[in-house]
């Protein structure tokens, strides 16, 4: 994040507020989504777009990705590449089956 | 000796250099992690059948207290940072601590669990899927403890730098905050893949 002054800061602290209260609201939900016992591809679908969402709130806000450098955004895109290969490794290694 | 970057930009990133390094180390978890979840999938995708988390005795209420727990500590450290930028030491203290209280109080509810588990003889070599469950969550609790050992330090004695250096240790704080909230989304994740699928 670059500097902020105190003023910046405090309409930060709001923001951080409102993100807890959709992350405890998102994860009442996920939650309660597992008990209505969905087919597993919705279950699978529903409870890994909510932790995406969640996960992305986390690192926007809580770790300021929203205003970060241009070199930090080239750092994780190399490594969200190299991260899907590790992820696609089962399917490329289940193909021989 | 003054170490060259620590509060100003380093001109060829752009931002200091702990920053830069504490988003390469971030990386490198990524792919540790990312290289226990591909063999989650690998390894459920192989199995005949796979449990339900549930269905095999974890807790979906203690764990989803424990996700709880670990948002609001993501909130209370990210209020630590922001009460130094508005220069509020005794607030930083106060949040700082609340964030360390929290992380302990994941590894009571974890050792529960944990417990609950041995008790009923259930160990990681008692099924693919608690082999699993072990090593993702048991890594997951050990960056917890390394959270609490970098964060007590700061509350405690690396709090010196903040008078003579006060924008050294907000950096500080944020460095060790950008980790913390990457343990918090390491669990964003982990706890519907063991727990609820």
């Amino acid at each position: 994040m670059s500097a902020d002054s105190a003023e910046e800061i405090r309409k930060h602290v709001k923001v951080y507020i409102t993100v807890f209260a959709a992350l405890a609201a998102l994860t009442i939900i996920t939650v309660g989504i597992s008990y209505l016992h969905l087919p597993a591809f919705w279950a699978i679908t529903f409870a890994l777009l909510v932790a995406t969402v969640k996960g992305s709130l986390v690192a926007c806000y809580f770790m300021h990705l929203i205003s970060e450098r241009a070199i930090i955004f080239w750092v994780l895109i190399v490594c969200l590449i190299f991260f899907a290969h590790l992820l696609l490794l089962p399917v490329a290694t289940s193909s021989h089956y | 000796m003054e170490i060259p970057y620590s509060v100003k930009a380093n001109p060829v990133t752009g931002i200091p250099n702990g920053k830069f390094g504490i988003w390469l180390f971030l990386a490198s978890e990524v792919m540790l992690f990312g290289a226990l979840f591909s063999s989650y999938v690998l390894l459920r995708v192989g199995a005949d059948v796979w449990p339900h988390g549930r269905d095999v005795g974890l807790s979906i209420p203690l764990a989803t207290l424990n996700t709880m727990v670990l948002i609001a500590s993501s909130v209370t450290m990210v209020m630590a940072w922001a009460s130094l930028k508005m220069d509020q030491f005794k607030k930083f203290r106060l949040y700082l601590g609340l964030t360390i209280l929290l992380a302990f109080g994941f590894l009571v509810v974890k050792y529960f669990e944990y417990t609950a588990k041995f008790h009923h003889e259930i160990y990681p070599s008692t099924s693919t899927f608690f082999a699993i469950y072990f090593t993702l969550t048991g890594l997951h609790g050990l960056h917890v403890i390394g959270g609490i050992i970098v964060n007590s330090y700061l509350w405690g004695p690396g709090a010196k730098v903040w008078r003579s250096e006060p924008d050294r240790f907000a950096n500080r704080i944020e460095y060790a905050g950008l980790y913390w909230h990457f343990v918090d989304l390491v669990w964003i994740f982990l706890f519907p893949v063991l727990y609820l699928l």
